[in-house]
Parts: structure tokens; C-alpha cells; sequence
């Protein structure tokens, strides 16, 4: 019990922290210099050995520990040190709720592959996520300094309104699955639906040929294409990088809440904005592309071909490394995705982000759950 | 065992922070702070308790918004140091102590008649099903009044901030 804790645990920490993390940097400078038409970070060698750049991580990470620690004049010396640490932490715990596989039979007893399968799973994510703000509120505040005032001004009133959205998007996929726990929303996506099912109450199904039997992954982006859009704009705002990245806005207020940090400390704050990627990545990939399963190849189908030829052992096997890889692979994309939009969007107006929230969003999301719950009570 | 060790924890936890948001009161930041650590560690003792939900909204809404909100105003306002009027705070501590202690009398009752035995929980205690269903079916009517209680609060602030900017 406690071995399997410790194994799934090292797995997902590894997997983000230790593989994720420091190749993101690198994506993104690569990522942002060819769609800028640039050669990009090339330049770290370790005995003239460059490797595309990727020691650039590294370089990085030796340069902040080797800088000074500097807490400035005046400034609330506890909470200044304390507020990186309360901005990372909460992006570290979610790594627990993220199923990376299915439930499977190993040693006669079901393992399920996320370190903790709670039944309330999204909205502990939401918890660590509103703890977060913290971070953002006092680094700025304990800094004595008017640039870094405002910035945690803009972020602790941007952070709290995208809350709301945040919560109130994903509410028809809990409606939709009927469920709050990841794992089991992860297997009530691993089937697939009949596109125009709902037709067979008017008996128009078989006069429209193929597309009447046409069958799709049952995936939360298919059922609440609305609801994918706004909880991915909604997390992204969450995490302030561009476009949404008033609370720093570089260029108006220098760097925002973490103007007055350096070394390892300003660090920190970079290092929760980017394991922010891939844990919003595995988010969105766990409520709406289906999780670890595999389109139109369902966990037993997989098990029920190997079994009868090589036995059960290795079927496990197989089928938890084929669904692992589907889910980083679903993880990657959105890495990609958000690394699109982040390089694509000049950033925001503040009024602009809002806006987006208070007047679009914040709408079309109860529309969008009022909706879905007039839909549910139709079909059923 | 654990659960004893962690429930001796988090309450020495909420009870130091407690403390200590009277003893920063001067600092108001600060304070607020304090009262994030104690409102987290009530979340902890909810979750020991069973009551998943209730720890999950304790964080969301108390720790995760409003504090903030209060965070927010005292940035606004620059509130570095105590700057409310001697009187008012004389009154807040008479009000402090009354509540204080109208809260104390319960309690020093029931370590005097002994704590009864705990009954067997429900199935399903303490998830969302089962406190959703207790939120709208068994007590309906005290959720609605709530709510409109909310909801007039919230017209009341917008009519007052608009007859200022009028």
C-alpha cells in the first residue's frame, strides 16, 4: 500500500517536475523563436557540446542559485520570503488528483493509477488553485514597492473573478458524466456515442445513411465543446501568462508582483507558472480529451486481445503503457496548444480581461449549464 | 492513531494562528494571514470529520475569495498601520468579549455533562450527493432565504455605491 503510494507518487513527480518542467523552458524559447522567425536559445555548451540548446534549463537554474537573495528596504521580511513557496506549492499538490492511467487488476486486487482518487477530485484542484492567490497578494504587498502594489492588485481581482468562471465552466461535464472524481470520468470517456442518437425520437435516423450510425469518443470537448473553451481560457487567466498577463505587464509595470524579487525566489514564481502548463494541460485533458483512453479502442477491447495469446501479466503491461502514453501524449498537445496561444495574442487590455470574464464568460457559462441540465432531463 | 496525531496538529495550528491574528492586529496583512492558516487548518479537522465537502468550500470560499477580498480592500486603502478611531475599538471588544463568551457557555457545558457516545455515520456522509441533497431537499426553505438574503445585500451595496457616483 504504502510502495504503491511512494511508486505513483515518484511517477507523476518525475513525469512533471522532472521532465516537463525543465523541457518547457526550452520549448518555449525554441517554440517562440520559430514562429518569430529566429534561431532561438543556442548558445550554453558543456565542452562544446550544445544540443539544440537544451542546457539552457540548466544554465538557467545555476544562474538564479548563484544570484543574491535580495529582500528590499523596508519590506515585511517573513511574508516577503514566504510568498513564492505559498505560489508553488498549490501547483505541486494538484500533481496528486491527476489520473495518468485507468484502473487496472495487478496482483488480484484493482490499482488505479492517480495518487489520490478523491470523489470531490476537481474541486480540490479548485481549492489549491484559489490558495494560490496568496502568492500572488502578498509577494506584492510585502515587497514595499508601488509597481509591485499594483500588480498584485490586478492579480488577486483577476485570479478571483476567473475563479468563479473557472468553477462555473466545468459544471456541465460534472452534469454530463455524473461524477466529480477524475478517475471515473477518465472510464466514462473511454466508450464512444452516436453523433445524432438524440434524432431516433423523431425516427429521422435512417433516412440520413452513415452519418445516422456515425460514432465519436465520448469526450467532454465533443459533449461540452462550450464549457472546454471557457474552463481552458478561464485556467490560462488563472495563471497570468500572456495573454493574460496584466498582474505583470512588463511593460507598464515593469514585472508586476515580482518586480522586487531575485535569485532562486523570482525563480520560484517562474517555476509555478510553468509546472501551471502541463498540470492545466493534464486537467484539460482528464475533464474533456478522454484522459489516458485510447478513441475507438476501449480498455477491454485492448485486454481481450492480448490475454488469450500471452496471458493476463502482460495485457496489464501493455495496456498501462499504451494508456499512459496516450494521456502524456494528450498532455504534450495541450503543452503545444497553450504554448500557440501564448506566442500568438499580444497581451490584454485590463478592462479587456474583465470584460472577457464578468460579461462573456461568467453568461455563457450558467447559459451553458442551464442548457446541458434542459438537455439531460429531455434525453432521459 | 494518525488521525488523532493529525487532529492534534491541525487544532494546535488553528489555535496558534487564532492567536496570532489577535496579537498582529496592528498589521493587518499580517492578521488576515493568520486567519487564512486558521481557516485552512478548520479544513483539515473537517476532513477528519468526514465533512469533505464542507473542508473543500471552507478552502475555496473562505481561504480562496473572501480573505482575498479583505486583502484587496486594505491594499486599496494602504491600511499600513491601526488607523480606526479609539472609540469604535472600545466598543468592537466589549462586542468581541460578549460574543466570546456567549460562544464559551455551550461549550463548558457540554465538558461538564461529558461528551455522548458518536453514532455510526450515514453512507455517502459528507460528499456532494448527499450534502447536496440535504442542501435542497431537507432544508429547501432555510437555502432560499439565505439566498435572498444575499441577494439583497448585493443590490443594497450596488444602490449605495451608485448614489455616490451619481
Amino acid at each position: 500500500m504504502l510502495l504503491e503510494v511512494i511508486v505513483k507518487t515518484l511517477f507523476i513527480v518525475l513525469v512533471m517536475m522532472g521532465a516537463f518542467l525543465p523541457l518547457i523552458t526550452w520549448v518555449e524559447r525554441k517554440q517562440s523563436a520559430i514562429m518569430q522567425d529566429r534561431i532561438g536559445a543556442n548558445r550554453a555548451d558543456v565542452f562544446g557540446i550544445r544540443a539544440l540548446g537544451l542546457l539552457h534549463p540548466a544554465a538557467d537554474v545555476l544562474k538564479l542559485f548563484a544570484k543574491e537573495d535580495v529582500v528590499p528596504a523596508g519590506a515585511s521580511r517573513f511574508l516577503h520570503l514566504a510568498a513564492p513557496v505559498i505560489a508553488i506549492v498549490p501547483a505541486i499538490i494538484t500533481l496528486a488528483i491527476i489520473p495518468y492511467g485507468g484502473v487496472y487488476e495487478i496482483g488480484g486486487k484493482p490499482v488505479s493509477l492517480v495518487v489520490a482518487d478523491l470523489d470531490w477530485g476537481l474541486l480540490y484542484a479548485f481549492a489549491a488553485g484559489s490558495i494560490a492567490t496568496y502568492g500572488t497578494v502578498i509577494a506584492g504587498w510585502a515587497s514595499n514597492s508601488n509597481w509591485a502594489l499594483l500588480g498584485s492588485l490586478r492579480a488577486s481581482a483577476q485570479m478571483i473573478s476567473y475563479e468563479v468562471t473557472m468553477g462555473l465552466s466545468v459544471v456541465g461535464v460534472f452534469m454530463v458524466f455524473g461524477t466529480l472524481r477524475l478517475t471515473d470520468m477518465a472510464i466514462a470517456q473511454d466508450t464512444t456515442f452516436r453523433l445524432l442518437g438524440f434524432l431516433e425520437r423523431f425516427g429521422w435516423v435512417d433516412s440520413i445513411g452513415w452519418l445516422g450510425v456515425l460514432q465519436l469518443p465520448k469526450w467532454g470537448i465533443l459533449l461540452q465543446p462550450l464549457g472546454f473553451l471557457m474552463f481552458l481560457t478561464a485556467m490560462m487567466a488563472e495563471n497570468k501568462r500572456p495573454p493574460f498577463d496584466v498582474p505583470e505587464a512588463e511593460s507598464e509595470l515593469i514585472a508586476g508582483y515580482h518586480l522586487e524579487y531575485s535569485g532562486m525566489r523570482f525563480g520560484l514564481f517562474y517555476t509555478g507558472e510553468f509546472l501551471e502548463v502541463p498540470v492545466i494541460g493534464a486537467l484539460v485533458t482528464a475533464l474533456f480529451l478522454g484522459g489516458w483512453s485510447i478513441p475507438f479502442l476501449p480498455q477491454e477491447t485492448i485486454l481481450g486481445a492480448i490475454t488469450p495469446h500471452f496471458g493476463a501479466g502482460l495485457a496489464t503491461g501493455v495496456c498501462i503503457a499504451l494508456h499512459v502514453g496516450s494521456f502524456l501524449a494528450k498532455v504534450i498537445f495541450m503543452i503545444w496548444f497553450q504554448m500557440l496561444i501564448r506566442w500568438t495574442l499580444p497581451r490584454f487590455r485590463y478592462d479587456q480581461v474583465m470584460n472577457l470574464c464578468w460579461k462573456v464568460l461568467l453568461p455563457l457559462s450558467l447559459a451553458n449549464i442551464f442548457v446541458t441540465g434542459l438537455v439531460l432531463l429531455w434525453s432521459s | 492513531m494518525v488521525e488523532l496525531t493529525l487532529f492534534y496538529l491541525l487544532a494546535a495550528a488553528a489555535v496558534a494562528s487564532a492567536i496570532g491574528m489577535v496579537a498582529t492586529v496592528r498589521n493587518t496583512v499580517a492578521a488576515a494571514m493568520s486567519l487564512v492558516v486558521t481557516m485552512v487548518a478548520l479544513a483539515g479537522i473537517y476532513v477528519l470529520l468526514e465533512a469533505h465537502l464542507v473542508a473543500v468550500i471552507q478552502i475555496m470560499v473562505y481561504a480562496g475569495a473572501i480573505v482575498v477580498l479583505f486583502l484587496f480592500v486594505v491594499m486599496l486603502l494602504n491600511l499600513r498601520r491601526d488607523e480606526f478611531p479609539p472609540l469604535r475599538q472600545r466598543v468592537s471588544r466589549v462586542v468581541g468579549a460578549l460574543v466570546a463568551g456567549a460562544a464559551l457557555v455551550p461549550l463548558l457545558r457540554l465538558f461538564a455533562d461529558g461528551l455522548p457516545d458518536p453514532r455510526p455515520l450515514p453512507p455517502g456522509f459528507g460528499g456532494y450527493a448527499y450534502t447536496g441533497r440535504a442542501l435542497f431537499i431537507d432544508f429547501a426553505l432555510p437555502f432560499e432565504v439565505t439566498s435572498l438574503l444575499l441577494l439583497a445585500a448585493i443590490v443594497g451595496a450596488v444602490v449605495l455605491a451608485k448614489r455616490r457616483l451619481d
